[in-house]
This record gives C-alpha cells, sequence and structure tokens, in this order.
C-alpha cells in the first residue's frame, strides 16, 4: 500500500487523524489544568505544613517535597497506574470494610499522580511568596484590628499572588509537558457519537492524549513521522500560548507591586 | 496564624471534592452488566481502526458470546502490560486480548476454555539471513525434549542477533528462556512496535503468534516481512487463548464457558477465525 | 510488604544503574558542550546563529521530552533508507544512541538559557573595566566572565544534572533497561507495584541527594561567601 502523504493523513473525519489530534490536545490540556489544581491544593497544604505546622507535619511536607521531586515522574505514574486500584482497595476493605468495586477512572489516577508531583514543586512557589510577603504590611493590617480571614483575603493572599504567579507560570508549563507523559498509560476517553442533525462532527470513537493519539495513529499507518511533527507543533502552540497568558498575568498581578 | 482558617476549609474542600468524586464509583455492579478488557494493538485479535474503533476476531466474538450469556456487555482498551492488575482491581471483569493459559497467569486469575490457538515462531525481512531457518512444528506440551533439541539447533543461527518481543507475554518468556545466552531481547510495549523496529532494520527478527504476524504482512507495512523457521506451541506458550476473569467470579466463568461451547458448536468461532486468521483456530476439544 | 521481595527487588533494579548513569552523565557532558555554543551563539550578534540557537532552544524548552525522544527514535525510523545512505543509520538503529541525543538535546536546551543566564548577569562594570585594562577575548572569559558566570549558573546547572537523571527514566519507553525500565518490567511480571516502586524511588533517591551535596559543595568550593537560596524551578 502506497504511504499517504501528510495531507492525506492529516484530515478531519473518518479518513483522516486530524480530528482525533485536535481532540486529543484538548485532553492533554484537561489533564494539565486539573494537576495543576490537584497540584495547587497538594503544594498550599505542604507549604502551610512547613510554614506554621508542628515539628510532625514540617518533617512530613519536607519529605513529600524531597521525595516528589527527587524521584522521575514516570516512576510515580507506575505506582498510580498499576497500584492505585490495589491500594485503594486495601484501603477500602481496611478502613471502611468495603470489599467491593472500587473504581478510579484513570483520569483522575493520572492527575493524582501529577498533581502530586508538581504540588512538590508548588509547595516552594508557595512558600516563597509567602514569605516574600512583607511582613509591616500584616503588622499594620492587624494594627486595624483585621484578623484571620479577612486578614487573608485582603491582604496576605493577593500578596502571595503576585509574588507568586510567575513561579506558577513555570510549573504550568512543566504540568503541561508532564501530561504528555500520560500517554505510557494509555489513559483514553470513550465519547457516543456527536451530530448536529445529519452532520457526524465525531463518530463514536475513543481518544487518548495528543502524544498518545500520535503514537497510535502511527502504529495504525505505520508513518511515525508525520504524527510526531504535529505533536511537537501542538504542543509549541499550547506552551507558547501558555508564555503569552502567564506574561499577561503577571502584568496584571505585579502591577502598582514596588520590584526588588 | 492567619493561613490557618483558609487552609482548613480549603482542605475540607478537597476532601468533599474527592469524597464525592469516588463515591458514585462505588456503587454495586448490576450482575448482567460486564466489562471486556481488550489491547487494541494485536491485530487481527484485536486493534483499533482508523476510525478509532475497536476491531478484531475477539471483539466480535465478544459480543457474539455475550449474546449467547445474556450479559450486557462494555468492551474497553487497556495497554497490556497493566491488563492483569487492573482485573484484579476490578476496573473491568473480563480480558480477551488473545491471552493465553499459562500455570503463572493462573495464580493470580482464573481462564475459561480456550476459544482459539496458534503456533508461535518468527519473522523477518526477506534480506535476512535468518531466511533460511529449517522449519517443522513443535509442541512443548506433547514433546519438550525433542523441541528443545530443535531449539538447540537454532541457537548458533542466532548468535549475536536483536530477538524483538512484547514484554509480559508467553512469547518473551520463551525467548528469555532459550535465547538469552546468545541473542539480545528487546521487550516491546506491543506487537506493533517490534513490527514497526523490525522494518526499520532495528531488531534482526521478532517472536510472536502466527496470527499476528500475518495480519502484519497483509497490511500496510508488511512489505518484505516473511514468517520462517518452526511453529512453536504449547508448554511455555500457553495453552490457548481464553478468556481472562477473577478468580472469585465463578459464575461468570461458568457462563462463558457455557456460550464458548455452544459457539463452538455452532461453527460460529470458526466462521470468526476463518474471516479474521483464513484458517480455523478453535482448539479441539 | 514482603521484605525478601524487597531486597530481591532492590538487587535487580541495580542492574539498571550503570544504564541510568551513563546516559545521564554522557547526555550532560554532550549536552554542556552544545549549550555553551548556543549560549555564545545567543550572546553573540551574529544574527543567523542567533536566530538559529534561539529557534532551537524554543522548540526544545516547548516541547516534553518524551515527545522528542519518539520523533528521534520511532520518526526519524520511518527514513531508513535515507539515513543509510548517509552511513547515519547505525547510530539511529540503536535505542541507546537515540535516548542519548534526544536527552542531550533536551539538555542543551534547558543548559543553553542557564549560561545564558550566567553570561549576562556579569556586571557591565567589570568588562569594562577589564577592558580598560586591556584584556580582551580569551582572557576576558578567562578571568572576568567565566568565573562570575559559573557563580551564578553553577546552582541552576546542578539542579539540571538531577533533572537529567529523572529524565533518563523515560529512556525506558523505547526498551531501555536503566532502572525505570527494569522497574517496569518487574512490576508487570510480578503486579507487586509498591515494592517494587519503593526500590527504584529509593535508587534514585540516593543517587540524586549524593548528586545534591556533591553539588552544595561545588558551590561552596566556586562562591564561599554567596549564600545558597533556593533555586527557582525551571524543569522538563
Amino acid at each position: 500500500m502506497e504511504p499517504k502523504s501528510f495531507l492525506e493523513l492529516m484530515q478531519w473525519g473518518p479518513d483522516g487523524w486530524l480530528d482525533e489530534m485536535v481532540f486529543g490536545t484538548f485532553l492533554t490540556l484537561a489533564v494539565a489544568l486539573v494537576s495543576f489544581v490537584f497540584g495547587l491544593v497538594f503544594g498550599a497544604i505542604a507549604a502551610w505544613a512547613k510554614v506554621s505546622g508542628g515539628p510532625f507535619s514540617n518533617r512530613l511536607s519536607v519529605t513529600y517535597t524531597t521525595v516528589f521531586r527527587g524521584i522521575p515522574d514516570l516512576l510515580v505514574i507506575y505506582l498510580f497506574y498499576f497500584g492505585a486500584g490495589l491500594a485503594l482497595a486495601a484501603l477500602a476493605s481496611t478502613f471502611f470494610g468495603y470489599d467491593g468495586f472500587v473504581a478510579l477512572p484513570g483520569f483522575l489516577v493520572a492527575t493524582l499522580a501529577i498533581g502530586l508531583v508538581s504540588g512538590a514543586y508548588q509547595t516552594e512557589v508557595i512558600r516563597g511568596a509567602w514569605s516574600a510577603v512583607p511582613k509591616p504590611e500584616i503588622e499594620a493590617a492587624r494594627a486595624c484590628g483585621m484578623s484571620g480571614w479577612t486578614l487573608f483575603r485582603r491582604i496576605t493572599a493577593p500578596q502571595i499572588l503576585c509574588y507568586a504567579v510567575q513561579g506558577m507560570g513555570n510549573i504550568w508549563q512543566l504540568v503541561l509537558k508532564e501530561s504528555a507523559l500520560v500517554a505510557v498509560i494509555g489513559l483514553s476517553v470513550h465519547f457516543a457519537e456527536i451530530r448536529i442533525g445529519d452532520i457526524v462532527l465525531l463518530g463514536e470513537t475513543r481518544f487518548s492524549d495528543l502524544l498518545r493519539q500520535a503514537y497510535v495513529a502511527a502504529g495504525s499507518t505505520r508513518q511515525p513521522f508525520p504524527f510526531y511533527i504535529t505533536c511537537v507543533l501542538l504542543y509549541l502552540a499550547m506552551t507558547t500560548l501558555s508564555t503569552v497568558v502567564f506574561k499577561r498575568a503577571e502584568f496584571w498581578a505585579t502591577r502598582g507591586l514596588r520590584t526588588a | 496564624m492567619s493561613m490557618i482558617p483558609q487552609l482548613k476549609s480549603r482542605n475540607l474542600a478537597f476532601s468533599a471534592v474527592v469524597a464525592a468524586a469516588l463515591l458514585p464509583l462505588t456503587g454495586a455492579m448490576a450482575q448482567e452488566k460486564v466489562t471486556i478488557a481488550t489491547e487494541g494493538a494485536y491485530a487481527p485479535w484485536n486493534f483499533v481502526n482508523s476510525q478509532g474503533q475497536l476491531e478484531g476476531f475477539e471483539v466480535e466474538l465478544a459480543a457474539e458470546l455475550c449474546e449467547r450469556a445474556e450479559l450486557d456487555c462494555e468492551i474497553v482498551m487497556q495497554d497490556w502490560d497493566g491488563i492483569i492488575p487492573s482485573l484484579v482491581a476490578k476496573k473491568y471483569d473480563a480480558i480477551m486480548a488473545g491471552m493465553n493459559i499459562t500455570p503463572t497467569r493462573k495464580e493470580t486469575i482464573d481462564f475459561t476454555q480456550p476459544y482459539a490457538g496458534g503456533p508461535h515462531g518468527f519473522m523477518v525481512m526477506e534480506d535476512s539471513d535468518l531466511v533460511g531457518m529449517p522449519g517443522g512444528e513443535y509442541s512443548l506440551t506433547t514433546d519438550e525434549a525433542g523441541t528443545e533439541a530443535a531449539i538447540e539447533e537454532l541457537k548458533p543461527l542466532f548468535e549475536g542477533k536483536i530477538i524483538g518481543v512484547q514484554g509480559s507475554t508467553t512469547n518473551s518468556n520463551f525467548a528469555e528462556k532459550y535465547f538469552s545466552d546468545v541473542a539480545e531481547i528487546r521487550l516491546y510495549k506491543t506487537t506493533e512496535q517490534h513490527d514497526l523496529d523490525l522494518a526499520a532494520g532495528r531488531i534482526d527478527v521478532a517472536l510472536a503468534a502466527h496470527s499476528a504476524f500475518k495480519a502484519t504482512i497483509d497490511g500496510p507495512s508488511g512489505e518484505g516481512m516473511v514468517v520462517v523457521g518452526p511453529e512453536f506451541s504449547g508448554g511455555l506458550l500457553g495453552m490457548g487463548v481464553a478468556v481472562g476473569l477473577r478468580q472469585e467470579d465463578t459464575e461468570l466463568r461458568d457462563k462463558l464457558d457455557a456460550a464458548i461451547t455452544s459457539a463452538k458448536e455452532d461453527g460460529v468461532i470458526e466462521e470468526l477465525s476463518m474471516k479474521w486468521f483464513g484458517i480455523d483456530m478453535t482448539p479441539a476439544s | 510488604m514482603d521484605f525478601a521481595y524487597l531486597a530481591e527487588s532492590f538487587w535487580r533494579l541495580l542492574g539498571g544503574v550503570p544504564l541510568t548513569l551513563q546516559l545521564a552523565g554522557t547526555s550532560v557532558a554532550v549536552g554542556f558542550i552544545v549549550a555553551l555554543t548556543f549560549a555564545l551563539a545567543m550572546y553573540g550578534r551574529v544574527w543567523p546563529l542567533n536566530w538559529v540557537a534561539e529557534a532551537f532552544v524554543f522548540v526544545f524548552r516547548g516541547t516534553p521530552l518524551l515527545v522528542q525522544i519518539f520523533l528521534i527514535y520511532y520518526g526519524l525510523g520511518q527514513f531508513r533508507p535515507e539515513l543509510t545512505d548517509f552511513g547515519l543509520w547505525g547510530f539511529f538503529r540503536s535505542p541507546y544512541y537515540c535516548a542519548l541525543l534526544a536527552l542531550s538535546l533536551n539538555t542543551a536546551a534547558y543548559s543553553a538559557e542557564i549560561i545564558r543566564g550566567g553570561l549576562l548577569s556579569v556586571p557591565r562594570g567589570a568588562i569594562e573595566s577589564a577592558r580598560a585594562y586591556g584584556m580582551s577575548g580569551p582572557t576576558l572569559y578567562r578571568r572576568i566572565i567565566g568565573p562570575i558566570a559559573l557563580r551564578q549558573a553553577l546552582p541552576a546547572y546542578g539542579n539540571e544534572i538531577i533533572l537529567m537523571i529523572k529524565a533518563t527514566s523515560l529512556a525506558s519507553t523505547i526498551t531501555l533497561l536503566e532502572i525505570t525500565g527494569v522497574a517496569h518490567k518487574l512490576i508487570s511480571e510480578t503486579f507487586r507495584a509498591i515494592e517494587v516502586f519503593l526500590c527504584a524511588g529509593a535508587l534514585y533517591l540516593l543517587i540524586n541527594s549524593i548528586l545534591a551535596f556533591a553539588v552544595r559543595r561545588a558551590e561552596r568550593w566556586i562562591a564561599p561567601d554567596l549564600e545558597r537560596t533556593e533555586v527557582a524551578a525551571t524543569v522538563h
């Protein structure tokens, strides 16, 4: 069979792979976003533990950041992929006496894994931002009678946001590129047919993240190069867009901020 | 300190989200609904066509068996290297992925009766110096000594060569047991991958089921590939392809066994086998 | 938790360590040389070179390492006839060299940025006064620019080396049996993910701790007066 040309391969619809690649891009973005949010949560908890936790939570937090920054992300993903189901089933039956069906959708497994790794890096960013907040401002706020939630909402949080934006931008790029690793565990999402009237927008299909899609297409057509190049281009598009967005965000967040 | 109130409630919100996400998933399954996992990268048994849909011998057979056993089946895709742990973890209920029955696998999971079988062998490129390999049919189950003698004779041909196999399969066990002293064994994630590398000249020979090789040769880039050498079966290479199940699901196994028997008797398996393999792969039972 | 099995997996995982170290070490070394070239090109004033270097860094920092590995190994494998004509097939045939190429180019891109950052941090005043003294060319680099840039870049570069050790784990996706490759093989054969993961993780932590210690020592030796600050995360 004659190898197809690049344009023939990249058609929208049943004969080409372009639609799969594009939807793969969206799934990649989704994985990255959810992982980033998980990472924010984990990072915030760990940063708080380091800053104002007792010695136990402090040490736990340090262990968390050291471990998850010191081991390869692929290993973490393998652990969750192979072990999560078993570990959760064991947990469920030990603590809840539940012996039934404990499922974790692949999406959650992957995003938790990446989230844990990104959280370890986000801990440092949040902690750095927290310590960069000028203490005199907090004192002044307390002198005005602010405390607790109000103090946090009006003074501390916005400041942390300012100082953390650049670091978070770096971590977002990290997470975006990390999400390619889920290709190794074959994360996929199953969709029923999407149609408008008689026009089939997307046939019943299962699609995976961008790299996985390229990998499947390469295997199916035996022409890897066009697909991996497309992958490169799409990732470049995503990272460039992210850089632009974060530069804007940085500009907005640090407006009025006195630079060091 | 001021950070505490925010993070406590953030903590709480987080746990609530996780709990809410997990809760709907822990519902008990209705008995009739069965999820079957397949690899999707093992033509013609199971593969993904250019529309992104699962197709293949096992995909059609699964539909057939489920109809006979009156089960409501859904087929999902799962990478080979996680296919057994995920079954045990209850991600799905059955495996139909060209998986052979082996004693090692039986320690962890259970199988129905086999619904297909077939020999394993080597595939090389036409211009390879291994093309002259002597043939023959050998079964490790019925004639272990004879088979091993034949393998010994083949070994000098493999000196310094690179053999590609799919990891964690009967093929990789076979290659590692008999050929690792003379050749380099490279483990791949899927058979598609080692076929690609064979075409690319990265490996000298691939070892897999003949049925899989036939699909490659007939496919878009099987040009210049040829199956050579003896046909091996039995023993280390497994006792036939069957449905993999959890050990405690004896009821499901019995239902599927009955379905397989009835499909065999009706000649449906033979029909599907002819359609996808060109030969009858039904095991004598 | 089976401790006998833990010990056994640790022993088998150790078999992957040489390849991990080899991949990391060689790619860091090669990457450094390439990075130096690109950094100087970006720092310099020859526009075409500048542009090529910038493009290279942009592509390799903007895409995941795994995509780069797949592109070089699988993608370029499609061009076997052309590569054979150029006598390059022996190189691209081997997964080891493909992984090495991908890792080296990847680290070169990040390292180029780090080196450039170091070069840019050299104060104008220092260079001006050096020139006033009649220093120029290699002497200027060797005595003034080099040491100052090195001091600035070392923490970030040390971080980069640790990241490369972690990056070698991706070589397992193209059949190489370094630590993660062996771990994956063990897990898929015996399904004991947690024990194998603990051992493999411990191995990586050990290697990275030793490296981090060495880097801190180097920092202290280069610049005993500078305070060590937490390095911001720039990762792959």
